[in-house]
């Protein structure tokens, strides 16, 4: 197996030293659910693997005053069961519910997912809309970066070895302001989007539309941050010439790829509609508060 | 490479196994502890046959390490039945006929318990939802979700 060493460190510090010290090539495990069966091909490099999963502070969520504060190795059956994370940021809970199955969602995590780095990520578009960062710890100390940043292409991120994960944060949200995730599949569960929105969107007490965050995958390397999306709905009342215009935003900002899950064209459009109906869930949530 | 040391507790019983840093859980539940009621399908963690419990939470187990079996309390389809007496939704499994090659059944069994353990009273759409990841070849499902929602109710009726 090229799983060579297997390393648990209790703290942060001391992932940071494992993680710097290794001789083989070095990965960090979460949930596994990539990793393990990213390591099974033979012939392969030698791996060793550092859990974090025994250091407290990756496997808790906190939600206050100050905002959000994710351990990101903590499981999403976890993250869907809490309520007072939900009623707080729906959408981001919606993305952590489609990833995988029941079994899958026991291990997987937020952090992973992020890590993971795949185009297609449900996850990435959320935390994107809702303005979350990624805190990295390092040999040389710390450093936050955008989600939006931290995913840098297909399978990549921006930490260097040594580096972890070592929270995500996310700010508390203004006053009546919500967020929402679709996806598009072409069945209902156990599969990989085609094209995903991630929307954050701020309403007044006179419907306007005051502030938005809208964000789009599975439709470029990375997920995107959109924001002429943004600016096409910032002062409208959404209604549908508004909704239009970030939708076409969105399908103008989007680079997809054709595969066997859809063309780029159809990805093109569909990204829109999803963005279009995400607005709208949002929206809808932000003025029941 | 040395093997690693680990010390865990499988359907209540405590067991002590070595294994490489590298080695599935499953690998180690089948091969090791010879308890091969747990099935490998995929390997990859998408088709459901290798679904146990660790501390309660329902997984793939080709996709845990052995190792981080340590300190854990391990549920498998061996811990389902008592003694020689069925469990109510294996019985009901039995009686809708909810089989045929039964590769998948151990790991729907696991599934079904940890599923009503969470939500006694499933919705259709709530029992095929929760079991999305437990794929099934042969039956086409409508006999399985048959199986879980008697079962519910018999447990919901026993409690």
């Amino acid at each position: 197996m090229p799983i060579v060493d297997y390393k648990v460190p209790v703290s942060v510090d001391e992932a940071v030293i494992m993680l710097k010290g290794c001789n083989t090539a070095v990965k960090i495990l979460a949930g596994g659910t990539d990793l393990i069966i990213q390591s099974k091909p033979a012939g392969s490099d030698p791996l060793t693997v550092v859990d974090i999963k025994s250091i407290d502070s990756m496997m808790t969520a906190s939600i206050d005053d100050e905002g959000l504060t994710l351990g990101p190795a903590m499981s999403c059956a976890e993250l869907t069961a809490r309520d007072d994370i939900k009623s707080v940021y729906p959408g981001l809970i919606e993305a952590a519910y489609l990833i995988g199955s029941t079994q899958v969602q026991g291990r997987a995590s937020i952090g992973g997912n992020l890590s993971n780095a795949s185009p297609a990520a449900d996850t990435i578009p959320a935390l994107i809309a809702i303005g979350a960062r990624c805190i990295i710890a390092g040999p040389d100390g710390e450093r936050v970066v955008a989600v939006e940043d931290f995913v840098v292409g297909v399978g990549k991120n921006c930490m260097a070895q040594g580096e972890l994960l070592k929270s995500i944060q996310v700010p508390p949200p203004e006053a009546k302001t919500s967020d929402a995730y679709l996806r598009f599949i072409p069945r209902t569960e156990m599969d990989i989007a085609v094209a995903g929105a991630g929307v954050s969107i701020t309403m007044d007490s006179e419907g306007v539309c005051t502030a938005a965050r809208i964000a789009i995958g599975a439709v470029a390397v990375t997920a995107l941050l959109v924001p002429a999306a943004a600016a096409a709905l910032v002062g409208s009342k959404l209604e549908e010439s508004a909704l239009q215009a970030a939708a076409a935003a969105a399908s103008a900002a989007s680079k997809p790829i054709s595969d066997r899950r859809g063309t780029a064209d159809y990805r093109r459009h569909v990204v829109g509609v999803l963005v279009k109906r995400a607005v709208s869930i949002a929206a809808q949530r932000a003025q029941e508060q | 490479m040395a093997k690693i040391h680990v010390s865990t507790t499988v359907n209540g019983d405590a067991v002590e196994f070595l294994c490489n840093p590298g080695e599935t859980l499953l690998d180690i539940l089948r091969n090791d502890l010879q308890l091969t009621g747990t099935k490998e399908g995929c390997g990859s963690g998408d088709c459901g046959a290798c679904s146990i419990t660790v501390d309660d939470r329902l997984v793939c187990s080709c996709l845990v390490l052995a190792v981080e079996a340590e300190g854990k309390a391990i549920g498998t389809i061996e811990g389902v039945a008592d003694k020689d007496q069925l469990n109510v939704i294996q019985q009901k499994f039995l009686e809708h006929a909810a089989l045929q090659c039964g590769i998948c059944t151990p790991g729907l069994i696991v599934s079904v318990q940890a599923l009503l353990k969470e939500n006694p009273e499933p919705t259709e759409e709530e029992a095929r939802y929760y079991l999305a990841g437990n794929l099934c070849r042969c039956t086409g499902y409508d006999k399985i979700i048959r199986a879980v929602l008697d079962a519910a109710e018999t447990m919901r009726g026993a409690a």
